[in-house]
């Protein structure tokens, strides 16, 4: 079939195939279908009885929506916060600020905590990462990246090391050596290479999986030793700004969160999206599973956090007030997963009773937004990083 | 339901830049302050006050926003309404009318509403030369409440020397708004002026003040306006040199999705259609439970034994965590779920001390062994598997486990390319079996029962409480050289005890650390 020599009226995307190119621009029922010449002959050769324009793709599977949306309804029998009118009322917490971590000289954007339940590594907007001794307020180690917007930094498990990445869309490795005077930079090894921005990165069980998240879209599970990439992970439209791994000893999947408002469930060894939640109104700034891994919270730019629960595939709760107005841009549970302690872009970490969907406490201190909050490995503090340059401990 | 403001303010609700992050909180504040002037509806009097010779026009007082705010925001604590009434005014929303500093207070000082003009919204990203002309402008004009604060002269100051060979002609540009200015109503001047100022206090904020103009760097890129294409406050034509910003990217068009995308799309929610999922009361009801059973370990909710080393700046609890002998509330928690017993070192220790006492410990050496297979790294992969094959798989493995055909099969099959998951199908089996057989009986077992209820082998006198370890507090012994039994009765907290308290191991009495005692019956 001749077909090279046809006179296009149109240039752009093809309908079917994406490539930008001479498009034909014909109907069939009614359907505007606008293909390149070959996508064109290749729907042609498959006979136009299966019909399956771009337009008939969509009707599908907006009718797909619409019935999983019915199914998921029908198991809506009641709220959360009603079977959990009968659980015990918390008693007034207080909680206050033990330690305040200064040294920054930039917004702090990013922290971990190590294993060792007091040691943490935070990172900052002027490419400075530090280790600390939470508890002493010693500062251990230092490093000073090239890269502005260290936007992600995580404690390696067996705390001999930490990876840090952010605008210079990598995410590297620097083992942590007891030799203060050791240029820890000459050590540094670049592990993860993305497209654009690391968002965030995490280690798996072990110092040799680095598990990282991008501006570009997607996730990425890399080999530590050799750099090697061992898994992508492809489903967000938009950048993915926050993921969290599995709580479970066996485990393997991980949640991330997005500027697409879409939190995705990944199972690590194939790759694939195995559940998808989407009902925020804003990027998704973070994610977090509640301890048992049967569920998960999320915190978003409309200024709510959300808990979705995997079993029911649906979003069973959500913390807002009319007060709050301001962004939420993380998320932690306390150790029994009872509570849920949100820091805000209006400079406060609001603490939400889970089950009862109530607020509980809202703790002032930090003079800037919030950009980081995680409860220590053994339940007994909170530490907070801020734009205001400085990091809180919260008991 | 918090409503994005995507339907207020009419203009640009189809806009996609509408939804970009920055742009929500704005629009909920706009909402906020406009019906904070409403009066009709509940707002607050603005009113012109009288103050010495002159008035003051279109004011309000701290207090009544403050007490708005509570009313209307149902906010109970007035330090919350004073912090979020302090942030509205830090964006620009509202402003003290004799301070740059943008706080709001819970008094009589005045305040003034923003000109919608001026609102952030706008994406206001004004340029020095603009600054400049501002400050110069103040100069000329010869008002006490236009002088210049301190920063302000110097900001000024540096800006005629950045400025030098400009400056002629912003002093000219500063020449004309003094000119318009001049025409405008004395009241409404008064009031101009002072929204001018407090745009320049957003845009440059007095030192030490947080510049709430500053963004996420990651929102960035959906910032409307990315080419920054610059509106000039002043009128002031761009002159070309700026220089496009690093951050601001091209932004792609979204990609129209193909129809590879949509079958994609398809496929997935035909999955998610047959999966089976479980009713929201179930749900409930299992997070409850597991919220409950582990409220008592919880820091933040219950108390922490001895004491919390954030609050207290003791570390005993976590020495005591770190200590071979684990707690019996440590050790409670193995018999939640085979997961939790595994989770803690020491409970895997105890569950494979009991698995040998029973010559088993194959599935569990086998289930540790590929965990370790899964941190390896990747070189390392391929000859692990094999070695786990050869010790628990092959004929005549040392370690057989038991596994069903079915998972022998695809395990082997697996091996033929090894890699990390290649035991996934087997360690579940085996996690499993487990699970129903050897970690039940592993709680009723003595090595579990013990611990459990804390009975120790070490002889001791008789007539023993059993069940009652008692921690003793910080021990003043070894400082004074005293005995055991004299530092206990010393110790203020345990002045009740009289009984005589044995020392279960015996370890040299130091200061520092804290020994387990148990107690005797009173005789």
């Amino acid at each position: 079939m001749c077909d090279q020599t046809f006179l296009a009226a149109t240039f752009g995307p093809c309908d079917s195939c994406g490539k930008a190119s001479p498009l034909m621009n014909i109907y069939i029922k009614n359907d505007a279908i606008n293909y390149c010449s070959f996508c064109m002959e290749v729907m042609a050769c498959q006979g136009l009885q299966s019909g399956e324009t771009l337009a008939s793709l969509k009707k599908e599977s907006d009718s797909l929506k619409k019935k999983l949306e019915e199914e998921r309804g029908k198991l809506n029998d009641i709220e959360l916060h009603q079977v959990a009118e009968k659980v015990e009322m918390l008693g007034a917490l207080s909680i206050k600020t033990k330690r305040l971590l200064k040294g920054h000289g930039n917004k702090v954007l990013c922290m971990d905590w190590c294993k060792d339940k007091r040691r943490l590594v935070s990172s900052s907007q002027d490419g400075k990462v530090i280790v600390w001794d939470a508890f002493t307020l010693n500062k251990e180690h230092g490093v000073t990246l090239p890269c502005t917007w260290v936007m992600a930094c995580a404690y390696a498990p067996s705390g001999c090391a930490v990876a840090c990445g952010g605008l210079d869309n990598k995410c590297s490795v620097f083992p942590l050596s007891l030799d203060k005077n050791e240029n820890l930079s000459a050590k540094k090894k670049a592990v993860a290479m993305h497209t654009n921005y690391v968002s965030g990165c995490t280690f798996t069980n072990s110092d040799m999986q680095l598990l990282t998240s991008s501006g570009d879209g997607t996730c990425a599970l890399w080999d530590v030793e050799s750099g090697q990439l061992l898994q992508s992970f492809h489903g967000h439209t938009a950048d993915v700004l926050s993921l969290d791994l599995a709580p479970s000893e066996t485990g393997n999947t991980f949640v991330s969160g997005g500027s697409d408002k879409k939190a995705n469930v990944w199972d690590m060894r194939s790759g694939q999206n195995i559940q998808s939640f989407e009902s925020h109104e804003s990027d998704i700034n973070c994610v977090k599973y509640y301890p048992s891994g049967d569920a998960f919270a999320s915190a978003s730019d409309d200024s709510t956090c959300r808990f979705y629960d995997l079993r029911a595939d649906r979003e069973v709760a959500v913390y807002q007030k009319d007060s709050v107005i301001f962004g939420a841009s993380t998320v932690d549970f306390s150790l029994s997963g009872r509570l849920l302690f949100a820091g805000y872009n209006d400079y406060t970490i609001n603490v939400w009773d889970v089950l009862k969907g109530t607020r509980v406490s809202v703790l002032f201190g930090h003079e800037n937004r919030v950009s980081r909050v995680r409860v220590s490995p053994d339940g007994t503090a909170l530490c907070s990083a801020s734009w205001d340059n400085t990091l809180r401990i919260w008991a | 339901m918090a409503e994005g403001s995507k339907d207020q303010g009419g203009v640009g609700t189809t806009d996609p830049e509408e939804d970009s992050p920055n742009m929500i909180v704005y629009r909920k504040i706009e909402d906020i302050v406009t019906r904070i002037q409403d009066e009709k509806a509940g707002g607050v009097a603005i009113r012109t006050v009288k103050s010495f010779l002159s008035k003051i026009p279109s004011v309000v007082s701290g207090a009544d926003i403050v007490q708005w705010l509570m009313k209307n925001l149902s906010i109970e604590d007035p330090a919350e309404a004073i912090h979020l009434g302090s942030l509205i005014a830090a964006h620009g929303y509202i402003f003290p009318i004799s301070d740059h500093v943008l706080t709001l207070k819970d008094d009589g000082t005045l305040y003034r509403f923003q000109s919608p003009y001026f609102w952030p919204s706008n994406c206001w990203e004004p340029e020095n030369t603009d600054y400049a002309i501002y400050l110069c402008k103040r100069t000329m004009q010869n008002k006490a409440r236009l002088e210049l604060a301190d920063y302000e002269a110097e900001n000024l100051a540096r800006l005629q020397r950045a400025f030098a060979r400009k400056w002629e002609f912003i002093f000219m540009q500063a020449e004309a708004q003094v000119k318009i200015d001049r025409k405008k109503d004395k009241a409404e001047r008064k009031i101009l002026d002072s929204q001018e100022r407090a745009f320049w206090d957003v845009h440059r904020p007095v030192p030490g003040c947080v510049n709430t103009t500053e963004m996420d760097i990651r929102k960035c890129r959906r910032e409307r306006n990315p080419h920054r294409v610059k509106k000039s406050v002043y009128g002031v034509p761009d002159d070309g040199q700026s220089q496009p910003s690093p951050i601001h990217i091209s932004s792609q068009p979204t990609r129209k999705p193909t129809k590879e995308d949509v079958q994609k799309e398809i496929t997935f929610l035909n999955v998610q259609l047959d999966r089976h999922c479980m009713k929201v009361s179930k749900v409930a009801d299992s997070l409850m439970s597991y919220t409950e059973q582990f409220v008592e370990y919880d820091p933040f909710v219950s108390a922490t034994e001895p004491s919390n080393p954030w609050i207290s700046d003791d570390t005993t609890f976590w020495d005591l965590e770190a200590s071979r002998d684990p707690s019996q509330q440590r050790v409670k928690k193995w018999s939640f779920s085979l997961e939790e017993a595994l989770k803690d070192p020491a409970g895997r220790d105890q569950f494979l001390k009991f698995l040998e006492s029973e010559f088993s410990s194959e599935n569990l050496r086998f289930w540790l062994a590929v965990q370790d297979l899964k941190r390896r790294p990747l070189q390392e992969v391929a000859s692990r598997a094999q070695e786990i094959w050869q010790e628990f798989l092959a004929e005549g493995a040392p370690s057989s486990i038991n596994l069903d055909s079915h998972s022998y099969e695809r395990t082997s099959q697996n091996l033929k390319d090894p890699g990390r998951y290649s035991y996934e199908d087997a360690q579940e089996h085996i996690f499993k079996l487990m699970k129903s057989d050897s970690y039940a009986r592993f709680l009723r077992s003595n090595i579990y029962q013990d611990l459990l209820l804390a009975r120790k082998k070490v002889s001791l006198q008789p007539r023993r409480s059993t069940a009652h370890y008692f921690l003793a507090g910080d021990c003043l012994c070894a400082g004074n050289n005293i005995s055991h039994r004299q530092a206990i009765s010393r110790s203020r907290k345990y002045k009740t005890v009289r009984a005589l308290l044995v020392p279960v191991a015996a370890l040299p009495l130091k200061c520092s650390t804290y020994h387990q005692y148990e107690m005797l019956q009173s005789s």
